[in-house]
């Protein structure tokens, strides 16, 4: 910074308060919970000594296991679905023109916009609808369960690998697909060779995120799920609307410690995907971030459409 | 010979289009069967008829469940809704900006840090944050005892109106943060320096040059914000005790409990619509401002 545009003295002061306080906002919540999670005591606000008590009781409890095992699998599968299919409507929509392209668009940018309660309640009577149908033309009967479940995961989560993989498409230079076809390789070389190497920090990034959002959906899984499927954020929120308990509170911790690990694994990845890129990409090392990405990338649809 | 180019150009162009077409199709497909086609079975879920059993009966077509939506409760619930995301985004915008500024104007190392502590609760899992707010607020929680420890009154904050603003301010605002810095930190600080220059006071160049400057992050942020703030069931489901119903709660109760399902669709695309045009007049509206 230089003088001419720093802020005074006194301005600058104030700044730095109001920005430790939002600080302060953020982690007090998150802080206290975690402290209080290794309270002995049974009852929440007292606090006795500390112990893990409460997490040995997370562990032998089966529901718990049994929603975390559900989670994983769900993650699993729907991360794995929608970065292939994201990564693929990716490069489709950002190095081809075909026609229909615009419908295809909109399509892949509504499950952004949509709001959760829209999208739960559209998967809901679909597979109301769907199973319906299927039983009446094969007599067999399916029901709402991680089937279901991952489905919808999936659907939400290809818009936003889509998204990050693009961002990160549009920075990639175009000749040197073009070098490497004049170099004789094949489009799956290219793609294999020049392409995939070169959007994979995107890719890894649209990967965390789907996971993330997985990992934290509460709203369109409990729409639809069945009988023994539900997932641990479903089953915490079912617990959490009528109480709050000690045992909660160790199991929010360990989530909160799973996210935040997931962070760490990803800011790590980043830093080293960084350090092979050009010096001159330092600069976007933060914006990199798979969050800017979206966010960024919604500005930039709102800078294009606010100049129709 | 230019014809035969322009033939071969052209038919490599088609091939090409296809191509392009065939990658993403899996995809398109997958959209079309398990997005496009429940948005439409929604859309006529909305005009079916509610039978007395609380089954759904797709005949008898009408606009009855759509009258609902402009009436009564929902209208009711519908203006509660909107002012409290209007507050949320507000309030958000407050806290948020002279935050984003602050960490914009760091040096490189410091800034790099700062952006870490804001991501680390944005990635975390927003139920557990959401229910660690209900902890802190909760008339026994810590924030609470503290107080009567001092010889204050218990807090009694829980399941109000209030501990759902405090509780959307708190799950959304990075969506705030990020985007203004992005702004800001995007800026060419040399035209404020200009100002100065000039001799505008430091208050001037902040309003002439960096705050116009700076819209795009402001308008992308309120949009973040507003729509889940709109939408928002989880926060009003933990910190408001379902007291005072909000669109979210509204919708998932004609699923879970009133089991009245052309209702609850009516609704669904109702929010669905208000907030596709917030988006759109948004957008278009910070275009112009710029």
């Amino acid at each position: 910074m230089n003088e001419g545009t720093a802020p005074r003295p006194l301005v600058d002061r104030l700044l730095a308060a109001h920005g430790w306080l939002v600080y302060l906002f953020f982690y007090a919540p998150i802080i206290v919970l975690t402290v209080f999670s290794f309270n002995d005591n049974s009852r929440v606000g007292v606090w006795t000594r500390p112990s893990l008590r409460w997490y040995g009781e997370m562990f032998r409890n089966d529901d718990i296991m049994r929603a975390i095992r559900n989670t994983l699998i769900v993650a699993a599968i729907s991360t794995v679905v929608s970065v292939v299919l994201g990564t693929a409507a990716a490069i489709s929509m950002e190095r081809f023109r075909f026609r229909g392209q615009r419908a295809m668009d909109g399509l892949l940018y509504l499950p952004i916009i949509i709001p959760d309660v829209t999208m739960a309640v559209m998967m809901l009577l679909f597979f109301v609808q769907a199973f319906d149908l299927l039983e009446s033309l094969t007599g067999v009967r399916l029901n709402l369960g991680l089937g279901s479940i991952s489905l919808a995961h999936i659907a939400f989560n290809i818009s936003y690998v889509a998204v990050v993989v693009r961002a990160r498409l549009a920075g990639m230079d175009p000749y040197l697909t073009e070098a490497a076809a004049d170099l004789y390789a094949g489009p799956w070389q290219t793609f294999r060779r020049v392409t995939l190497p070169l959007i994979m920090p995107g890719v890894a990034g649209g990967a965390l995120l789907a996971l993330t959002l997985s990992l934290d959906d509460v709203v369109v899984t409990s729409f639809v799920t069945g009988p023994g499927s539900t997932t641990l954020p479903v089953y915490v929120f079912g617990l959490v609307r009528r109480e709050v308990s000690p045992l909660i509170n160790a199991v929010s911790t360990a989530m909160l410690l799973a996210s935040i690990l997931l962070v760490g694994v990803s800011l790590g990845f980043q830093q080293r995907s960084g350090a092979r890129q050009s010096p001159s990409d330092e600069d976007e090392g933060d914006a990199n971030d798979a969050t800017t990405q979206v966010v960024g990338h919604l500005s930039r649809v709102g800078g294009d459409t606010g100049g129709l | 010979m230019v014809a035969e180019g322009v033939n071969l150009e052209a038919s490599a162009e088609r091939a090409d289009s296809r191509r392009g077409f065939l990658i993403g199709l899996p995809t398109y497909l997958y959209l079309i069967l398990f997005f496009a086609v429940p948005l439409v079975i929604v859309l006529v879920y909305s005009f079916a008829t509610r039978t007395r059993t609380g089954a759904t009966a797709l005949r008898d077509w009408n606009l009855d469940s759509w009258a609902r939506v402009f009436e009564g409760t929902a209208l009711q619930v519908s203006i509660r809704s909107l002012i409290l995301a209007a507050v949320t985004t507000i309030l958000s915008l407050a806290l948020s900006y002279p935050f984003a500024y602050w960490i914009a104007t760091r040096t490189p190392r410091v800034r790099a840090i700062l952006l870490v502590l804001v991501m680390i609760p944005f990635w975390s899992n927003f139920l557990v944050r959401t229910y660690a707010m209900k902890f802190l607020l909760g008339s026994d929680g810590p924030l609470s005892l503290i107080s009567q420890l001092l010889g204050g009154p218990p807090i009694r904050l829980l399941f109000t109106m209030w501990a759902v603003l405090i509780g959307l301010v708190y799950g959304f605002m990075p969506f705030m943060i990020l985007p203004l810095y992005a702004a800001l930190e995007r800026m060419d600080w040399s035209l404020v320096e200009a100002a100065r220059d000039l001799y505008a006071s430091g208050w001037t160049a902040f309003r002439k040059v960096t705050l116009p400057l700076s819209m795009p992050g402001v308008v992308a942020g309120s949009v973040l914000v507003f729509i889940p703030a709109l939408g928002a069931y989880v926060t009003p489901a933990i910190l408001g005790g379902g007291t005072t119903p909000l669109l979210g709660d509204y919708i998932v109760q004609q699923f879970l409990q009133a089991r009245n399902w052309p209702y609850g669709s009516a609704l669904s695309v109702a929010v669905m619509v208000v907030m596709l045009a917030a988006t759109v007049f948004y957008f278009r509206k910070g275009g112009r401002t710029l």
